[in-house]
């Protein structure tokens, strides 16, 4: 009572804002229920949760089973994990021969070690490391992988599969696609006629058509254009298709880039007299790549998931190896479980793919942005 | 002073090798020549390599009779019609999925954009999940999983789940009755044209007398009557000339009636179900382009907030959103040849697969079936250069 009067005019604290509009329930009010339509919505929102959340958590987690090594385990009605328990190995090595393995392991442990110290911050020698990631690695892993020579037992590429085959189709496809990709960009804005109609001819052409019609491609056509006797591996020509379709996209990518670019870049680059590649490296790449960090990413998580084609040509990548698997008669009438366990995997790799993209976006932000 | 013009610039001797001119026309003759020779490299080989194999060439083989048979066709086909005959097939059954997976798709797209904005946090959180989910899942996954974990786990013909008492779904596809025209149709389809030409020319009408007088004419409420009551009455007058088929099991399958394959139903909405997600976000960064101040200004104008959206936002947002949404459309209709791992009997499945299979001649099919596909795309985009042209910003 008598504290409102010790206040002077106009320096009167402001009251609490009322207990319906802030906290847990004025939250609840304004995002839920904050009309009649609003508070409709909500219920059928809530309606929907309660139709898919439970059976699916039931079915997955709650009524699963775990452990056991044959079908006769699974008893509780839910998922039958034990599937793909059985079957791991063979859903990330293929048929690569069980003693091996370790070649693999050693290939990607080397990899992950390689690419630990682009992720630090501190870490001075990024150049060198990326070159030797984008150069060197390819070299060493090829050697690993394939085997036939330093006293190596030789795998040939039909038993390679699974999981770790779809990693090398992507890294290949990834490293091999960015540079030529930059190149084809940077060729159709090219003054130079031939050049530049040469340069939007091929983006266009691997455009216009679908993946699977490349890879027919390479796996029929191929063969033909090569002189008799010489004669390239399967994987490899799938390699090739993979990496030039995804190239073309790359391209209209960074031209995308390359155009947001001012005019006033490049002939500022001109007349401090660097060499047209110079200019490009120093000045108009960086700031248009920075541009277009979530198109590149997005190409490449494009790229990781349209390597499950590559099945249809016979290849047994990881959904092409689960989907063997579920026909197997030992474990028929699992296959939702594997189409489950394999749609995870690639949620997990490219989600994470394009949440780092974000990340990226952020870090690189320097404050050019317009708005 | 006029001398010194009439000296001209002072004379600056470059290497040829350091003349731009000069080594862009060098530079051109070794791609031209790189790629000339590497084209009749190429062609020879290939010329050679079809001779020993004894592959024929030339498009003769589209006259051959086929001899396979195809489960659906929208034109006539048996076995022994021609390989161009099933090309023609199998590209109006990519057309179909494709057609039908674009309606869809974009249906369920724009409505889980929209819900991505709501205010409604519960209702745009669910609609974040659905993007998240299916955009990061390979569409060819999502087709294994919708034909063989779904379409065809279901119960045999027998034990088919009924629907409506007509409707059968089972692991053959979806069995619905089929609707058999009578006589007098004919004028009930020509009361649809009638009404069609009739709605065009009245919001013509429409708009003119509201540019001339102000005045509004409720276009939409008539032109719903019309539509509807058009036929409607043509039907009447008719007696109703329609009558359904319900389909009969007999046997282990069903007979009469129509039929919708499980390949079909897979592949239509796994392609709508990924679509969709990408198309919502695409609704959704466009709608959100439109500056805030926009919708304000219009209120100020004393617009409510129907004539708000529909006026002022879309215009402005379908700028942003149509050429993204066409390149999905593309998408999508490419996507349709990921078909060939489930057997439904479209352009590459039939053409790519069977065809090649039997003839062998892989450079004329996967030329053949690469020049459709880049026509369809060239023709799309096509239009959206048309259709860029004529929705440009008009700047001063």
């Amino acid at each position: 009572m008598a504290t409102e009067s010790q206040h002077m005019i106009g320096s009167h604290p402001d009251l609490p804002a009322p207990p319906s509009e802030v906290g847990v329930v004025g939250w609840l009010r304004h995002n839920l229920f904050s009309s009649a339509s609003n508070t409709l919505m909500t219920i059928f929102a809530i309606y929907l949760v309660y139709l898919l959340v439970p059976p699916v958590i039931s079915w997955t987690l709650v009524n699963a089973d775990w452990t056991g090594d044959s079908r006769e385990a699974c008893t509780s009605g839910g998922a039958c994990w034990v599937f793909i328990n059985a079957r791991l190995g063979q859903f990330i090595y293929g048929f690569y021969p069980v003693e091996e393995i370790w070649r693999i392991n050693s290939a990607f442990i080397l990899l992950v070690v390689l690419m630990v110290p682009m992720f630090i911050d501190s870490f001075r020698h990024k150049a060198w490391l990326g070159a030797i990631i984008l150069f060197v690695f390819p070299v060493i892993s090829f050697y690993l992988l394939a085997g036939g020579s330093f006293g190596l037992k030789e795998v040939e590429t039909a038993r390679w599969g699974g999981l770790s085959l779809t990693l090398i189709i992507s890294i290949v496809g990834i490293v091999g696609s960015f540079p030529i990709g930059l190149l084809l960009a940077l060729g159709r804005r090219s003054k130079m006629p031939a050049v530049s109609t040469f340069c939007t001819g091929f983006i266009e052409l691997w455009r216009g058509v679908p993946l699977i019609t490349v890879l027919f491609m390479s796996s029929v056509m191929f063969p033909l254009f090569l002189p008799e006797g010489v004669n390239f591996d399967k994987l490899i020509r799938a390699l090739v298709g993979v990496t030039l379709f995804s190239a073309a996209y790359m391209a209209e990518v960074v031209r995308g880039g390359l155009q947001a670019i001012p005019k006033g870049q490049y002939e500022g680059a001109e007349a401090l007299g660097l060499t047209y590649w110079k200019s490009m490296s120093f000045i108009i790449l960086p700031q248009a790549l920075k541009h277009v960090i979530p198109g590149i990413v997005g190409t490449f998580i494009a790229l990781f998931k349209d390597t499950t084609l590559v099945s249809i040509i016979g290849l047994f990548d990881f959904l092409g190896i689960v989907q063997a698997a579920s026909t197997d008669p030992n474990w028929l009438g699992y296959s939702v479980e594997g189409y489950v366990f394999c749609a995870f995997v690639y949620w997990v790799f490219c989600f994470s793919m394009s949440q780092y993209s974000q990340s990226v976006e952020r870090k690189l932000d320097t404050g050019h942005t317009k708005r | 002073m006029h001398k010194e013009q009439s000296a001209g610039p002072p004379v600056i001797t470059t290497k040829p090798w350091n003349n731009p001119a000069v080594r862009s026309i060098v530079y051109q003759a070794i791609l031209l020549i790189a790629v000339v020779s590497f084209g009749i490299y190429i062609f020879g080989n290939t010329a050679d390599n079809l001779e020993k194999q004894g592959i024929a060439t030339g498009f003769g083989f589209l006259e051959t009779t086929a001899g396979f048979g195809i489960i659906t066709h929208l034109i006539e086909y048996s076995e022994a019609s021609s390989y161009g005959r099933a090309f023609v097939v199998g590209l109006l059954n990519t057309l179909l999925v494709a057609f039908s997976g674009i309606v869809a798709a974009t249906i369920i797209g724009v409505i889980i954009g929209i819900a991505r904005l709501s205010k409604n946090w519960l209702v745009s959180r669910l609609a974040m999940v659905y993007i998240e989910i299916f955009r990061n899942i390979p569409l060819l996954l999502q087709i294994f999983f919708w034909y063989f974990a779904v379409l065809r786990a279901l119960p045999s013909p027998k034990n088919s789940v009924n629907f409506m008492d007509g409707i059968f779904l089972n692991n053959r596809g979806v069995y619905f009755p089929s609707s058999i025209l009578e006589d007098g149709f004919s004028l009930v389809i020509w009361a649809v044209v009638i009404a069609i030409i009739g709605v065009f020319f009245m919001a013509r009408w429409a708009h003119k007398r509201q540019e001339r007088t102000g005045q509004q004419f409720h276009t939409v409420y008539v032109s719903i009557g019309i539509l509807i009551g058009l036929p409607l009455l043509a039907m009447i007058i008719t007696g109703f000339p329609l009558s359904w088929e319900t389909p009969v099991l007999k046997g282990f399958n069903f007979v009469r009636g129509a039929v919708i394959i499980p390949e079909f139903m897979a592949l239509w909405v796994s392609l709508s179900i990924y679509t969709a997600s990408f198309i919502a976000e695409i609704v959704r960064a466009g709608i959100q382009a439109v500056d805030h101040g926009q919708t304000e200004a219009s209120y100020a104008l004393g617009l409510r907030a129907g004539p708000t959206l529909r006026l002022v936002i879309l215009p402005q947002a379908l700028r942003v959103i149509i050429p993204p949404l066409s390149s999905q459309y593309l998408n999508l209709t490419k996507n349709s040849s990921l078909a060939t791992a489930i057997a439904y009997p479209e352009l590459v499945s039939v053409f790519t697969g069977t065809v090649l299979n039997q003839t062998g001649q892989a450079v004329e099919i996967i030329s053949i079936t690469m020049a459709v596909y880049l026509s369809i795309s060239l023709a799309i985009s096509m239009f959206m250069n048309w259709y860029n042209a004529r929705m440009a910003l008009v700047e001063r």
